[in-house]
C-alpha cells in the first residue's frame, strides 16, 4: 500500500509533515509544505509533477543527500532526519540505491569499477566483491562491456550501468531521477523493463520521477506532486506475488 | 575503504594540462632547492676534505685564519719536540707554510681572481697525504718553481705546465701539477717557502701557519695540551678538518639561507600553481564528487583523496625537479673563501639525502596546495552539486 495522507503505518518508507524551504535571495521558497508519505516493501512508485514542484528535492530528501525544514522520514525504522552527516553518510551506503537523469559514471572508471564502488564501503572481500559486481551487471545484461568506459557506452548501455551499481550493494529501496529523461523510446522501453524487473523478480523497492505517462503507467502507483504536497493519480492492480 | 587511488591517476592522466602547471611550479622549486644546497654541500665538502683528522694546524693564538697568522721560527723549533708529532728518519712531519694571494685571470670571465699561493717545505707531500702529482714533478728547494693544484690549471689562465708567470715581483716556473682529491688545495698553487718569503720580501724566518703530521688522530690533545702549557708559544692548535669546517661556514649558511630564500618564495608560486590546480580538478569534477558522496563515501575519503591527488602531482614535480639538477653533479664551480678572500673551485654534491629533502618539499607544497580544494570539495553540499549541470 502507498498512502499519502499520513495514516499508514507498518510502512518501510514512513514521511510525515515534511517542509522544505529554500531561500533564494530575500525570496523564500516553500516548496514542500507539509508533506506525507508510507511506502511498503515492494512498491514501485512515480511521482510526476510540473517543472520545478519539488520532485527532486522530495527524492533527495528521501536519499539524505539534503535535510528538510521540518518533518520527518523514518526509514525501516530508522528516523534519518535527525541523523548527523557522518551517520546519515554511512547510511545512504546501506540503505540507497541512486539512479540519476544524466547516469553520473565516473568516467575515468570502467564499467566494473564504477559498479564496484559501493561495495568498497563494505567489508566485502576482493573475490566477493568480483562475484557481486558479476551478478550485478548480468543483470543488467552487460556482462561483455565490464571494461568498457562510460564514453564507449551508449546512453541505455550508461544507464544500465547506473542501475547496477545502484542494486550491487542490495540496498533497501532505489530512487531514480527521471532515469530515461535523457534517453531515446527505445533505450528508456529497454530501462523500465529492467526496473519493473527488479520489483517483480527481485522484490526491489522503487521510488521514481518521471515526466513521461508512458514511463509512470509501469509503475504500481503514480502520485502528483501538487502545491508541495502528493496526491494519488493512479493506482494499477498489481498481480499476486 | 578509501576511494581508489585508480580514479585520480586517471583523473590527473585525463586533466594532465592542468596538471603541467602545478607540476612544473613544484619541479623548478625543488630544482632550485636541491642546486642550491647541493652547492653548499660541495663547498663544504671540498673545504672539509681538505683538511686530515691526524694533522693539526698550528697559527698564532687569536688568528681567524692562516692569513692574519704569523709564527716564528723559534716557536717551530720548539714545537717540532712536542709529544704527538710523527717523525720520519729525515725528522718531525712538521711543514712551515707561508700563505699569499696573488691575483690570476680567471679563464671562464678573463677578470682577475685571487688564488692563495702557499710557500711549504719538501715535507709537505708528507704531511698533507692526500696531495699527489700528477704531472711533472714537485718544485726543487731553492729554486722559483711551482706546482700548481689541478683546479687551478683549469680555472686560470696561464698556469700550464711548462709556463713561466709573474707575481709578487717574481719569476716562477710551473714544473708540476698536482692532485688534491678535490680539496680546498687543488685551487691552490704551491712553491718554495723561501722563495716565497724572499719575493715578497718577509722575513725568512716568519711563517703563517704549521702543519703538523701526529702519530694518530688520538695524540691531538696531548699535543696541545703541551702547546698550550708552554709559555714560550702563544699559539694555538686546531684539527685541520675543524679548521676547514669553520671556513666554510660563512659561505655555506649564506648559500643555505639564500637558497631557502630562494626557494621560500618559489614555492610559495608554486603552491599558488598547486592550488589553482586543484580548484579547477574540483570545480570540474564537483558532479562526480557529488555521486560519490551520494554511494555514501564520507567527507574525510573526499578529502583524502584529492590530497591524494595533489600529493601524486606533487612527488611527480619533485621527482623532476631532482631528476633536472642530477646532472649538476660533479660539475665544478667557483666561489670565494670569505675567510681566506681566495678564489676556491669546487663541485655541486648532489646526495640521495638532498634529493630526499626535495621530494619531501615537494609533499609539502603538494599538502598545502591540495588540502584548502579538497576541503571545498567535501563541503559542498551533495544536493545542489548534483542539481548543477
Ligand atoms: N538549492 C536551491 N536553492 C534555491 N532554490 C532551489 C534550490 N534547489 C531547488 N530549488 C527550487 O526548488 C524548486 C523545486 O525544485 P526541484 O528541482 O525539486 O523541482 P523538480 O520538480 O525536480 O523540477 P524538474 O521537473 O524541472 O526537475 C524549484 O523552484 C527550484 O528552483
Ligand atoms: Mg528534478
Amino acid at each position: 500500500m502507498v498512502r499519502v495522507d499520513g495514516n499508514g503505518n507498518s510502512s518501510l518508507i514512513c514521511v510525515r509533515g515534511l517542509d522544505k524551504k529554500y531561500q533564494r535571495g530575500s525570496e523564500e521558497i516553500h516548496v514542500l509544505q507539509g508533506l506525507n508519505l508510507d511506502v511498503e516493501k515492494g512498491e514501485f512508485v512515480a511521482f510526476m509533477g510540473p517543472s520545478g514542484s519539488g520532485k527532486t528535492t522530495l527524492l533527495n530528501l528521501l536519499g539524505g543527500v539534503d535535510v528538510p525544514t521540518r518533518g520527518r522520514i523514518t526509514v525501516a525504522g530508522d528516523e534519518i532526519t535527525h541523523m548527523s552527516g557522518s551517520k546519515l553518510t554511512n547510511w545512504r551506503a546501506r540503505h540507497v540505491g541512486f539512479v540519476f537523469q544524466v547516469f553520473n559514471l565516473i568516467p575515468v572508471l570502467t564499467a566494473y569499477q564504477n559498479v564496484e564502488l559501493p561495495l568498497l564501503l563494505t567489508k566485502l572481500s576482493k573475490a566477493e566483491r568480483r562475484k557481486h559486481v558479476g551478478t550485478a551487471l548480468a543483470v543488467v545484461d552487460l556482462s561483455d562491456r565490464v571494461d568498457h568506459y562510460p564514453r564507449q557506452l551508449s546512453g541505455g548501455q550508461e544507464q544500465r550501468v547506473a542501475i547496477a551499481r545502484a542494486i550491487v550493494s542490495d540496498p533497501t529501496f532505489l530512487l531514480c531521477d527521471e532515469p530515461t529523461g535523457d534517453l531515446d523510446r527505445k533505450s528508456a522501453d529497454q530501462i523500465m523493463t529492467l526496473i519493473e524487473r527488479l520489483v517483480e523478480e527481485y522484490g526491489k523497492t522503487v521510488l521514481m520521477v518521471t515526466h513521461d505517462p508512458l514511463v509512470a503507467k509501469r509503475a504500481h502507483t503514480t502520485l502528483h506532486l501538487e502545491k508541495g504536497a502528493l496526491v494519488e493519480a493512479a493506482t494499477k492492480e498489481v498481480g499476486a506475488s | 575503504m578509501a576511494i581508489p587511488v585508480i580514479y585520480n591517476m586517471r583523473s590527473v592522466k585525463a586533466r594532465w594540462t592542468s596538471a603541467v602547471v602545478a607540476v612544473l611550479g613544484i619541479a623548478g622549486t625543488v630544482g632550485v632547492f636541491v642546486a642550491m644546497l647541493s652547492l653548499a654541500r660541495g663547498f663544504k665538502a671540498t673545504l672539509v676534505h681538505s683538511g686530515s683528522a691526524r694533522n693539526a694546524m698550528v697559527r698564532r693564538a687569536g688568528s681567524t685564519s692562516e692569513m692574519d697568522s704569523v709564527i716564528q721560527l723559534d716557536q717551530e723549533k720548539i714545537l717540532e719536540d712536542a709529544p704527538g708529532v710523527a717523525r720520519t728518519a729525515e725528522g718531525p712531519l712538521v711543514s712551515p707554510e707561508v700563505v699569499v694571494i696573488a691575483p690570476f685571470p680567471m679563464r671562464s670571465t678573463g677578470t682577475d681572481a685571487n688564488v692563495q699561493i702557499r710557500g711549504v717545505s719538501t715535507k709537505a707531500p708528507q704531511v698533507h697525504e692526500n696531495v699527489k702529482i700528477i704531472a711533472g714533478r714537485f718544485f726543487q728547494p731553492g729554486v722559483s718553481e711551482l706546482v700548481v693544484g689541478k683546479n687551478a690549471v683549469h680555472s686560470y689562465s696561464g698556469l700550464d705546465l711548462g709556463n713561466t708567470v709573474r707575481f709578487g715581483g717574481g719569476q716562477w716556473k710551473i714544473v708540476g701539477v698536482f692532485d688534491a682529491g678535490g680539496t680546498a688545495f687543488d685551487s691552490e698553487v704551491w712553491c718554495d717557502s723561501n722563495i716565497l718569503s724572499q719575493v715578497y720580501s718577509r722575513p725568512a724566518s716568519i711563517f703563517s701557519s704549521l702543519a703538523v703530521r701526529l702519530n694518530s688522530p688520538d695524540a691531538m690533545s696531548a699535543f696541545k695540551d703541551a702547546l698550550t702549557s708552554d709559555p714560550r708559544l702563544t699559539l694555538q692548535a686546531e684539527r685541520e678538518v675543524d679548521y676547514y669546517d669553520k671556513q666554510s661556514r660563512v659561505l655555506t649558511t649564506l648559500i643555505t639561507v639564500l637558497g631557502s630564500i630562494v626557494a621560500a618564495v618559489m614555492g610559495i608560486g608554486a603552491v599558488f600553481g598547486a592550488l589553482n590546480t586543484m580548484y579547477s580538478a574540483v570545480a570540474e569534477r564537483s558532479r562526480e564528487i557529488a555521486t560519490i558522496r551520494a554511494l555514501g563515501f564520507g567527507a574525510a575519503s573526499v578529502v583524502s583523496s584529492f590530497v591524494l591527488e595533489a600529493l601524486l602531482i606533487s612527488s611527480v614535480g619533485g621527482a623532476l625537479g631532482c631528476v633536472a639538477v642530477l646532472p649538476l653533479n660533479g660539475f665544478t664551480t667557483g666561489a670565494m673563501n670569505w675567510q681566506t678572500f681566495s678564489h676556491l673551485a669546487f663541485a655541486f654534491r648532489v646526495t640521495p639525502i638532498l634529493l630526499a629533502g626535495g621530494i619531501v618539499f615537494a609533499l609539502v607544497m603538494g599538502l598545502v596546495g591540495g588540502l584548502p580544494p579538497a576541503i571545498r570539495a567535501a563541503r559542498r553540499p551533495v544536493a545542489d552539486a548534483l542539481r548543477a549541470l
